[in-house]
């Protein structure tokens, strides 16, 4: 057979014979100790874990580092240990002492107390965007040393401000901002202070099972394995390609190009169920698609045009025809994989209940509005779906596409009417997303948080009271019970519908196999990934 | 001398005042873009007060003109600023995106002048036979179909059913990596390596979106030297030189074709810059690191540094080689004065 | 009554300005009917205009009703072209779309043709410091990457089918200018023009009258090769949002939203590819058609 490389070799340059010898051996496919990822990149700003702070970055951080524990993606109720071997609280719930186990950095040097502590420590100092899921604990850049403290090589005490249900603590240190870096290397390389900031966002100095060799924006992501860290496998080597195109990464995985394929279509993953050369790699992520109605708005602040709405949208057939195999219909604003979440979806398309609850409202002859919706698919063509379903109970809509930054500064700025959005969820805990969907306690402009809530001006103060008992309630059991109820209350009464919860696909190749993807993009792990 | 330092004068300081007007342009274009830059720093989820440090940390809690003096001042000392996204400053990002690009640009003029130039000649002297028509619709059909399409049909066949032709980016995994980085353009930096298997891959890299960009560019090329062409062949000194027995080719490409060559320079000129712009469409489908790509996806996130500078470098080229083709028209053509 | 047109048309001397002026005209639509590939490209225009014009007529259904369990259908009896990703009939749809994008298309041409001759004729006939001031401003326009420009509308005007129109006819002029202003300096020093001017001709009116001209039959080859080239950027800025607003059937646009489907359902984007292909065709035969018929020099 004629290799495409001899094809062009064969033409263009005879006198280099002695490549085409080699070429057949060294173009068969992928080396079995490289795997190579196509994977969309451009949103990476940084590989700091305590300064990253979004899905792809947070993935290839999460295989550079460990934590202390980690959720377990199958079963959302247990934690599980990683670099401590055990925890335990005192009986006030606010000292919380973690035992270590024998972990190693990529230098070799094993994991000590000083340098949890000093990890935890750098988080708050820099406090960075992500810093928020720790130091709602208490700890401020000032009493942080006091309060994390290295108790010797292998014992380390955290002191928290007030009562805390260790499920909560240990969920909020599972997240990236938990991640122990290597003290020594990382402040070798501090500028100015920065805590080796700077150098940390292109270098990696962890515990995980790989290393950052390099990292060249908008082209890849190269890791190496790290000697000394947990990973047992045959790859040496993960590349990462940022290949924008779903068509590109398509064909490149059926050719063998790439190993895995992150970012396929609807349509592109149809096709590829039936391709016995692939396997799919699914998981239900914290990713929900929903509708905001701007709570500014006359018409949409009526409680009967929430339920309107609700009633309007045709759930089923959305999912059934647009977005297959990306999206489950998801009506709770807790995603499904996290604990106590209510999976039920009550909301059916019932238009003459959605018409009937218009004429209640006043607004027989429906209203118009604007709905502002990422250009990216498939939200475009959700977009036309849910301005056909709304117009027929009168409400009639105007499309608004923009680039999702965009989108995102108009709603930070309540610019927007209805907005079609998708929200990621921060950390692996019930409150992550209830305190940003139901705890809003100002609601001026100038407001000192800005929660999601108050993106579209809806503060209930029922249920921020609701959401804030959940929250610090210490028994485990009931706090969940609290939570199960929270989420029924807001699906019925809140000017969110929530729409979908979205299913991530990796693609890969029949000889690879091991490769685990996460509720959070943080659970997405190489570490039993292999390479037949 | 002195009339010759003050043209040069003048042309440096025209020069000047368009990479300003640009600079000022772009500078505002940033700041009137619905996007809050801050985002693309921190993320969307952030704090408000994380959010308003950064704010105040990238400066853009000042008064816009302060911010502008402050970008000159700063320009003026040679730092184009950080990219947010990259971390890099945009100085060291755009030595690496730039000259990937200008190797694509490069070939891909290179291609369309040598096919679309004769192809527009061939098709003047044949006005309105068959030939004429079949290059026409040819030419056009590159013109009609969208890039990402062709691209994307172009890989489909030539990469997935012949396997004749690599697939996306620059270069083969194997050679990830292994190639230092001298020039940037990868096809020179190999053969500075003397690794020829991964000259050979580079090149073959190159092949399918060189081809489609310049099949791109080559419409426009062969539709104006066709257009000039026609005309030349009716002047009246080609009709003297055919009375004067000399054969068809001589007076083509001996009389027609220098005449249409001046003009043909602001038109090869405009395309190259065109294609020095980057082609973000051809870049995507093809995972090709380009400035085009860049400048996007800076844009998307109102990263503005690395926005005006790419800005600056693509004005920069647009002069000079506006510049080089109005100095060769008045070299090469005497009717102008 | 068109015999009698026809006479008074075509009269030797003619005995008023208009009378000449419509001969002038009758002669160009002569020219132009002898020349088949012109005739035949004026007919597939006027045909998709009428197209346009009758779209209401001539659907088979509503371009913007759904039926999501019907999408991506292939062409059969009661979809001609197949139905798209919401499952809406493609042949409705390609019929509407043409409204928008021949008059997006239409709109730009007439933006930015006569302003890019004129500044560039302008600039090259003055030369000196209007030739300067003029260039700079072109030059910025033209050193801009285009799509940073674009952008900037966003900013300053509403997303839809006018500020499309606007944004792409920023971008486009600048070529233009410097063409003309290519063709002028090289006319400029010619007898003619010298003739002229020692007449008295005023120079708007050389300008106007007798440089601009020369330059058309260049500006019409560019403009009938930038007509397809317009439909696409058209589509480009609508991803991003900025273009035609769904649910409102735009040629590029479709286009654009089929490309995810481009290798299983390939008809719902080969089919507005080739009207995009007719029409850009269509309008390149005319155009090499007018050039030759409108060109002073050949006659």
């Amino acid at each position: 057979m004629v290799s495409r490389r001899n094809f062009l070799i064969g033409g263009a340059a005879l006198p280099f014979l002695s490549y085409i010898e080699l070429a057949d051996t060294a173009f068969a496919a992928t080396p079995k100790d490289i795997l190579v990822v196509a994977q969309q990149l451009d949103n990476m700003t940084s590989l700091d874990p305590h300064e990253g702070f979004e899905a792809v970055g947070g993935e290839v951080m999460s295989n550079m580092y460990q934590k202390l524990v980690r959720a377990n993606s199958d079963n959302p109720d247990q934690v599980l240990p990683v670099v401590a071997a055990s925890w335990e609280a005192d009986a006030d719930n606010k000292v919380f002492t973690f035992k270590l186990a024998d972990a190693k950095f990529s230098s070799g040097a094993p994991v000590t107390g000083e340098d949890v502590a000093f990890s935890l420590q750098r988080a708050i100092k820099m406090n960075k965007s992500p810093a928020f899921i720790i130091n709602q604990f208490g700890f401020t850049a000032e009493n942080v040393e006091s309060r994390i403290v290295a108790k010797d090589e292998k014992t380390v005490t955290l002191t928290t401000e007030q009562p805390t249900a260790i499920s909560f603590l240990l969920f909020c240190l599972s997240a990236n901002i938990g991640a122990i870096v290597e003290k020594k290397v990382v402040m070798a390389n501090e500028a100015n202070g920065d805590l080796g900031n700077a150098w940390l966002q292109k270098n990696s100095a962890g515990s995980g099972s790989f290393k950052l060799q390099a990292w060249k924006a908008s082209e890849s992501i190269t890791l190496v394995l790290n000697e000394n860290g947990p990973y047992k496998g045959n790859l040496k080597r993960v590349i990462i390609r940022h290949v924008v195109d779903p068509s590109s990464q398509m064909l490149m995985l059926q050719k063998g190009d790439v190993d895995i394929a992150r970012d396929l279509t609807s349509e592109q993953l149809k096709a590829l169920q039936s391709d016995e050369n692939i396997t799919l790699v699914r998981k239900q992520i914290a990713s929900l698609v929903l509708i905001s109605l701007n709570q500014n708005n006359a018409n949409l602040a009526k409680p009967q045009v929430w339920q309107a709405v609700k009633w309007a949208l045709d759930y089923e057939g959305m999912q059934k025809n647009i977005v297959p195999l990306t999206h489950a219909v998801h009506q709770s604003m807790e995603p499904a994989g996290f604990p106590g979440t209510v999976t039920d979806t009550p909301f059916k398309q019932d238009l003459e209940k959605a018409k009937a609850l218009m004429a209640e409202a006043g607004l027989k002859d429906g209203f118009d509005i604007t709905l502002d919706h990422y250009s990216a698919q498939p939200y475009p063509d959700l977009a036309q779906a849910i301005q056909a379903n709304l117009g027929a109970i009168g409400i009639r809509v105007k499309l608004q596409s923009a680039e999702n930054r965009q989108v995102l500064t108009k709603m930070r700025a309540r610019g927007h009417e209805m907005a079609l959005s998708a929200w990621g969820t921060d950390y692996f805990d019930p409150n992550s997303n209830a305190e940003v969907f139901c705890i809003n306690k100002d609601n001026s402009d100038d407001a000192k948080k800005k929660p999601f809530a108050w993106r579209s001006s809806y503060k209930d103060d029922a249920m921020t009271a609701k959401a804030e008992a959940a929250r610090d309630e210490k028994d485990p059991a009931k706090r969940l019970a609290l939570y199960e109820q929270l989420q029924r209350d807001f699906m019925a009464n809140s000017p969110f519908a929530v729409m979908f919860q979205t299913t991530k696909t990796a693609a890969c190749r029949k000889n690879v196999n091991g490769f685990q993807l996460g509720v959070l993009s943080e659970g997405n792990s190489y570490l039993e990934t292999n390479k037949a | 001398m002195n009339r010759r330092f003050k043209s040069l004068a003048a042309t440096l300081s025209s020069v000047f005042l368009t990479l300003f007007g640009l600079t000022v342009l772009t500078f505002l274009i940033g700041r009137v873009m619905p996007v809050d830059p801050v985002i693309a720093a921190v993320g969307d989820n952030a704090p408000e007060d994380v959010i308003l440090r950064v704010r105040a940390e990238m400066g853009l809690d000042q008064p816009i003109p302060v911010q502008f003096l402050h970008y000159l001042y700063q320009l003026a000392h040679g730092d184009f600023g950080m990219s947010v996204l990259t971390k890099n400053p945009v100085a060291q990002d755009i030595v690496r995106f730039f000259p990937a690009t200008f190797e694509l640009a490069t070939a891909a003029l290179l291609l369309a002048a040598l096919i679309g130039i004769p192809l527009g000649v061939w098709a003047a002297v044949r006005q309105g036979s068959f030939t004429d028509q079949a290059i026409r619709v040819v030419c056009l059909a590159g013109h009609s179909v969208p890039v990402f399409m062709l691209s994307l049909i172009s890989l489909l066949i030539f990469y997935s059913a012949l396997d004749i032709a690599p697939g996306p980016g620059r270069q083969d995994i194997i050679y990830d990596g292994m190639i230092d980085p001298v020039t940037g353009i990868l096809t020179i930096d190999t053969l500075i390596a003397g690794d020829l298997g991964a000259f050979w891959d580079a090149l073959a890299h190159m092949a399918q979106p060189v081809i489609i960009l310049a099949y791109f560019s080559m419409a426009y090329i062969a539709r104006m030297t066709r257009a000039f062409m026609i005309d030349a062949l009716k002047g009246e000194f080609v009709i003297t030189a055919r009375a004067k027995g000399l054969s068809l080719t001589k007076v083509i490409w001996g009389h027609a074709f220098p005449t249409v060559a001046v003009q043909l320079v602001t038109v090869i000129a405009l395309t190259y810059a065109g294609l020095l712009e980057g082609a973000v469409v051809t870049e995507t489908v093809f995972s090709w690191p380009g400035i085009g790509q860049y400048l996007t996806v800076s844009l998307m996130n109102a990263d503005m540094n690395p926005v005006v500078g790419t800005t600056l470098l693509i004005g920069l080229i647009y002069v000079g080689l506006n510049l080089i083709a109005d100095i060769l028209y008045r070299v090469l053509d005497p009717r102008v004065k | 009554m068109i015999a009698t047109f026809r006479n008074w048309a075509l009269d030797e001397s003619p005995s008023s300005r208009q009378q000449a002026a419509w001969g002038n005209r009758y002669r160009i639509w002569l020219n132009l009917r002898g020349n088949a590939l012109g005739m035949i490209g004026l007919t597939i225009i006027l045909a998709f205009i009428a197209i346009a014009i009758f779209a209401p007529l001539l659907a088979t259904h509503d371009p913007a009703t759904q039926d999501l369990a019907n999408r991506l259908a292939a062409p059969s009896a009661a979809h001609w072209f197949g139905t798209d990703e919401l499952g809406r009939d493609i042949y409705s749809r390609l019929l509407f779309g043409g409204r928008v994008t021949l008059g997006m298309v239409i709109a730009v041409v007439v933006l930015v043709a006569p302003i890019g001759l004129a500044i560039g004729c302008i600039a090259g006939y003055f030369g000196g410091i209007v030739d300067t001031i003029l260039m700079r401003i072109t030059d910025i326009f033209l050193a801009f990457p285009r799509l940073v420009l674009a952008l900037a509308f966003v900013a300053a005007l509403k997303p839809g089918v006018e500020s499309a129109v606007l944004a792409i006819a920023l971008t486009a002029w600048p070529p233009y200018a410097r063409m003309a202003r290519a063709e002028t300096l090289t006319v400029r020093g010619s007898d003619f023009i010298a003739a002229y001017r020692l007449t008295g001709g005023s120079s708007w009116r050389i300008i106007f009258r007798h440089i601009m001209p020369l330059c058309v039959p260049t500006l019409i080859v560019r403009v009938t090769l930038d007509m397809s080239s317009i439909i696409i950027t058209a589509a480009s800025l609508g991803f991003l949002g900025m273009g035609a607003q769904p649910p409102s059937p735009e040629w590029g646009a479709m286009i654009a939203t089929a490309k995810r489907f481009i290798f299983e359902q390939w008809w719902v984007a080969a089919i507005p590819g080739i009207a995009i292909f007719l029409v850009s065709l269509a309008f390149n035969f005319l155009g090499d058609a007018l050039r030759d018929v409108l060109d002073p020099k050949g006659n």
